[in-house]
Parts: structure tokens; C-alpha cells; sequence
């Protein structure tokens, strides 16, 4: 594998800008490197091979002339969940709903990420609609977690997590509703950042839960992430629920930590998030973590947040209550899959049809729970006391920030599970995201930074940090503060320890995912 | 006796306008069943006097100044249509007549 792919965005910027390596030379890279691995880890829905070359192309041709550098990361390359429109390729948001759409527009995040001349690759595979924590979801078959091919990349957002891993790209982005972007970096040993809500535009993003969603940075290094998040955030007068206030300072932020000094910063455990149904490998590891902080001069203190054990019931009523909303513009009539219009059957029987072939199961029980939450004599008892229970978690939150900077936690009980282990079981799926959900409903800002690897199975387990709204600078701080001082102590970065994907490694999956993997998942949207 | 039953889920399934088969009937009574029985959890701590949040940054009233902006042409809003006549979405017949 080329050397170039191995390195920090903040490295192959600098690099680039310096004109020591050539972004073509980054990107091909890359695209080598995605046409070795990907064959196997699936990270990909598409590829844009032409278009990245082109983009790089474009941003050495702009170095060679002497224009300075359009962004810090100018001429990295970067992979984009499949859920963000893009007019030059398919956004299929890993539905057979949307197979093969060409979006009329780019998304703000899109057209942020392409005047900062970061280098699209390509678009990454996720649960259906970012509803799954497993990438299982997905229509077009299941992405493999490097760490282990026969595990789970966690999801929805596997397959960006995947790509960063597995060094096909150095950077990617997710969208985090309920942990989309924290649970697959925490099993991934990647760093993922959910930054305060209305901090990211939504405007493109295809939405599901539209008071919860935000998009977000995946990288391996907490820089990394807080370039990207510089490049992403700030207001946009095209979603109405964007923050009109300036980005924090999160590049100066983890810079800072980076010099590994937490004196005074006062860090919370959350006591609700631990004990039964955790891992013990990943409560050693966040044992360890926590010690480490305190090794860096942060006080420890014990934090009690008793509304956060009704997190996961809230979200699980509030999530596909503005699903079911949400989703009902995908009625076969404008554009995305149309089934059964043989001239005879009326509008609603081809809705019907449609909506049936093309949304998977777990979309059609979140559709369905939604709208029973919703509905007369329902919607008090159900959708109505989830919306309290938020009001309950927002002032665990307030408390808590009263006495602490910052909360931290496992980012999932689990270290990564095995293919097919909880597909038929959705509740024990739902448990993936207990740790993470109380960030989505309060709107704060909240990352998962690699934490090491669980003593009992060997996989990565992710620390989750949690800051106040528009603290995000916060949790960079503590994380990069920690990524240093576990780095310094390990020898080596835990991203450098993934297994290599090149040698044979598929001898026997354990399950049957070999007939969805050659399947139809190609045609009409994999370019390879 | 379960919290939803499979006459409901048909119900539910005629609503959202997904044309579910027998099969898939049984299967989501089943899980919807278990899921709204762990969810309903959620009735038990919140009372009487606590405020429901549907937003979590108390955003409200955005307004922008009303002058027209870029948007679609005719043809890219076409573009991802399943059939188009004359410029417009062709759709099936909307009444019927059976």
C-alpha cells in the first residue's frame, strides 16, 4: 500500500500545498487503494474516479499557478455518505427506493466540501435511510469492519467509517440521528464527531429525523476531524434549523489538547452508563481511558443523569415518528422507483407497490411505529411523553455542565458483533446506541475517540465525550489531549494497528452474505 | 394480550401506504408488539408538568427576507421522473373508477 494513504489529511495538505506530492498522486493513491480493499471491506456504493482525479487535477493546476491554497485541506480526498445529494452522482441513501437517482442539486455540505477542494471519491454505503447500527440495512448488502470481516462496521454510517479505516480515504463524512457516526468510529478505531445540532447545514441531507440529524466528520486523528468540521460548519441560510453563530474553535481546540495538558478541566462519568449489558472488555477500556484523563490533570467527578435510562424508549418514539413523516415523499410519482403502473392500478396501488418493493424492513417498521405513535388516542401516551422525556435528558445535560466541562462514556456497551447477529432481534440492535442517543435529543455536541482495544476480543472500543451546545471545542480538546497521551503510551496510533486487508482473509464467512454480496448491488450504481 | 394487534398493523400498513404480504404481517405484529412495550417505558417518568420538546436548539420564527432566490428549472425538477408528458410528471390515474 502506498505510503500516502497512511497519512494524516493535515499531512497530505500540508504536503500538497507545499507541492512535495501532487493531489493527483494523492488521489490515485487512494483510488489504488480502494480497488484493492474494497472488493472486500464494501465501504463504497459508488466511485468517481474521473471526477477525483479531475477535482485533484484542479487544485494542483490552481497551486501550480500560485493561487494559495483554497482550504487546509485543499486536495485531500474524502468519502461521502450516500445519504448527501450530489449532482454528479448517484444518492441512493442505501435504498432500492433511490437506486441509481441523480439528485438535480448539491448539498451544502457537497458544495462546501468541493469549494474547499477536498477531492470526492465516492459515496459510502449505510444502513437504509441511517436507520441500523450495523450497515446490515443497507439494500445493497452489508460493509465488513476491517478490524474483523465477519463483524460489523457499526451504521448507519459503516461504510464512511470503513473507508477511513481501512486508509481508503483519510477522511469521510456521516450523519449522526441517534449515533451514526459515534458507533461506527468506536468500533472502527476511528474518530467521529456529532457537532452540536444545527451546526452542520442539513440542507441536502437526505433527512430522516429531521430535529435530530446532523451531519459530520470522520477521520483518524481528532485534527483530522477538526479541519473537516471547520470546513463543513457555519450557518446556511438554506435550513432554517442552521445556527447563525460562528463555528467554535475547534481546530485551535484540538491543536491545543494535542500538547496534552488537561489541568483543571473538570470531567464527568456518566453513572448511568455502565454495569449490566456492557462489555467488560469495553468498560476496562473506558477504566483505563478515564485514568488516562485524570493522569492529565482533569478531575474526575461522578455524574448521575437518571433521565438518560429513558433515552433510547424516547428516541425509538420521536425517531420514527418524524420518519414516518418524512418518508412519505418517497410515493413513486416524482421521482426513485416506481412499481405496478401497468396503465390500470390508480396512484395509491402504485404507492402502495412502490413503497413495498423499495423500502427494506427496517424502514417499514420505523415507518409504521411512527405513525402509530402518532396517531389519535396514541399520541399523548407515546409520542407525547418521549417529547417530555427530552425535556428531562436537556436538564440532566444543564446540571451536569454545571458542575463538569465535559461528560464522557463508552460510545456503545459493545465492542463490534458479528454479521447477522441481531438482524432479526431489532431491540437488541436499538441497544448500540444507548450511549449516544441523549446527545441527538439534546442537541450538544458529542465525539467518539478511539479508546484502545477490548482486553477480552482484541477489537477497538471508542470514549465518548460530550460538551455543551456550541462547546464542541470542548470535547476536541479532551479528546486530542487524550489521543496524544494514549498514543505516547501505546508506541503507536491505534489506526496503525488494523490488520492488512490485502493478504486472503475471506477464508469461511461465517455467514451467508456471499449471494447479496455479488448480487445486483453493482449494476446501475457501483462505477467499477 | 399484546399492545397492537395484527389487525392494526394492516391498518397502520394501508395508512403509510406500504403493501405489506401475510407473511410481513406476522412478522412486524410480532416485533412491533416488543418494540412499543420497551418504549413505553417512557410513560413512566414524565409527568404532569414538565414541558414537551420538540426542538432541542430553541430556534423559532426564521425569517428571510422575501425576494426570489435560484432554484430548479423545469427540467432538473423532471429529471428523476419515472415518465414525464409535456413537461409535467405523468402519474396514474388518481380516481378509481371501479
Amino acid at each position: 500500500m502506498s505510503e500516502l494513504t497512511r497519512l494524516s489529511a493535515a499531512e497530505l495538505a500540508d504536503r500538497i500545498s507545499r507541492r512535495e506530492t501532487s493531489a493527483v498522486e494523492v488521489t490515485q493513491a487512494h483510488l489504488d487503494r480502494i480497488g484493492s480493499v474494497d472488493p472486500v471491506v464494501r465501504a463504497f456504493l459508488h466511485l468517481d474516479g474521473d471526477g477525483a482525479l479531475a477535482a485533484a487535477a484542479a487544485v494542483d493546476e490552481g497551486l501550480q499557478r500560485g493561487d494559495a491554497a483554497t482550504s487546509p485541506l485543499a486536495g485531500v480526498p474524502l468519502a461521502l455518505k450516500d445519504v448527501f445529494t450530489t449532482a454528479d452522482m448517484p444518492t441512493t441513501c442505501g435504498s432500492r427506493i433511490l437506486e441509481g437517482w441523480r439528485p438535480p442539486y448539491d448539498s451544502t455540505v457537497t458544495r462546501k466540501l468541493r469549494e474547499a477542494g477536498v477531492v470526492l471519491l465516492g459515496k459510502t454505503n449505510m444502513d437504509e435511510f441511517a436507520m441500523g447500527s450495523s450497515t446490515e440495512n443497507s439494500a445493497y448488502g452489508p460493509t465488513r469492519n476491517p478490524w474483523d470481516l465477519d463483524r460489523v462496521p457499526g451504521g448507519s454510517g459503516g461504510g464512511s467509517a470503513t473507508a477511513v479505516a481501512a486508509f481508503e480515504a483519510p477522511l469521510a463524512i456521516g450523519t449522526d440521528t441517534g449515533g451514526s457516526i459515534r458507533q461506527p468510529s468506536a468500533v472502527t478505531g476511528t474518530v467521529g464527531v456529532k457537532p452540536t445540532y444545527g451546526g452542520v447545514s442539513r440542507y441536502g441531507l437526505v433527512a430522516f429525523s429531521s430535529s435530530l440529524d446532523q451531519g459530520g466528520p470522520v477521520a483518524r486523528t481528532v485534527l483530522d476531524a477538526a479541519l473537516l468540521h471547520e470546513v463543513i460548519g457555519g450557518h446556511d441560510p438554506l435550513d432554517s434549523t442552521s445556527i447563525d453563530a460562528p463555528v467554535p474553535p475547534v481546530v485551535a481546540a484540538a491543536r491545543a489538547g494535542a500538547t496534552g495538558e488537561l489541568t483543571g478541566v473538570r470531567i464527568g462519568v456518566v453513572s448511568q452508563f455502565r454495569g449490566e449489558g456492557y462489555q467488560p472488555g469495553v468498560l476496562h477500556a473506558f477504566e483505563t481511558a478515564v485514568s488516562r484523563l485524570r493522569d492529565l490533570g482533569a478531575v474526575i467527578v461522578e455524574v448521575s443523569c437518571p433521565a438518560f435510562d429513558y433515552a433510547l424508549p424516547a428516541y425509538y418514539l420521536i425517531a420514527p415518528s418524524e420518519c414516518s413523516s418524512n418518508l412519505a415523499r418517497f410515493d413513486g410519482m416524482r421521482y426513485g422507483l416506481r412499481c405496478g403502473d401497468d396503465g390500470t392500478r390508480t396512484a395509491e396501488e402504485v404507492m402502495s407497490l412502490t413503497r413495498e418493493a423499495g423500502f427494506g424492513a427496517e424502514v417499514k417498521r420505523r415507518i409504521m411505529l411512527g405513525t402509530y405513535a402518532l396517531s389519535a388516542g396514541y399520541y399523548d401516551a407515546y409520542y407525547g411523553q418521549a417529547q417530555k422525556v427530552r425535556t428531562l435528558i436537556i436538564r440532566d445535560f444543564a446540571a451536569a455542565f454545571e458542575k463538569v466541562d465535559v461528560l464522557v462514556s463508552p460510545t456503545t456497551p459493545t465492542t463490534a458483533f458479528r454479521l447477522g447477529e441481531r438482524v432479526d432481534d431489532p431491540l437488541s440492535m436499538y441497544l448500540s446506541d444507548l450511549c449516544t442517543i441523549p446527545s441527538n435529543l439534546a442537541g450538544n455536541a458529542a465525539l467518539s475517540v478511539p479508546a484502545g482495544l477490548a482486553d477480552d476480543d482484541g477489537l477497538p472500543v471508542g470514549l465518548q465525550v460530550m460538551a455543551p451546545v456550541l462547546a464542541d471545542d470542548r470535547a476536541y480538546r479532551v479528546a486530542a489531549a487524550y489521543e496524544a497521551a494514549r498514543d505516547a503510551t501505546d508506541g503507536d496510533p491505534l489506526w496503525s494497528r488494523v490488520p492488512d486487508l490485502t493478504e486472503d482473509r475471506l477464508s469461511g464467512p461465517s455467514i451467508d452474505t456471499e449471494d447479496r454480496l455479488s448480487g445486483p448491488r453493482i449494476a446501475g450504481v457501483v462505477g467499477r | 394480550m399484546p399492545t397492537i394487534s395484527r389487525g392494526e398493523v394492516a391498518h397502520l400498513a394501508r395508512l403509510v401506504r406500504l403493501a405489506v404480504t401475510e407473511e410481513e404481517l406476522d412478522l412486524f405484529a410480532g416485533q412491533l408488539d416488543v418494540i412499543l412495550n420497551s418504549v413505553a417505558r417512557v410513560r413512566e417518568v414524565a409527568t404532569e408538568d414538565i414541558p414537551p420538546t420538540s426542538h432541542a436548539i430553541g430556534l423559532e420564527d426564521v425569517f428571510r427576507d422575501d425576494v426570489p432566490g435560484p432554484c430548479l428549472t423545469q427540467q432538473q425538477a423532471l429529471s428523476g421522473a419515472y415518465a414525464t408528458e409535456d413537461g409535467r410528471f405523468q402519474v396514474p390515474r388518481i380516481l378509481d373508477e371501479s
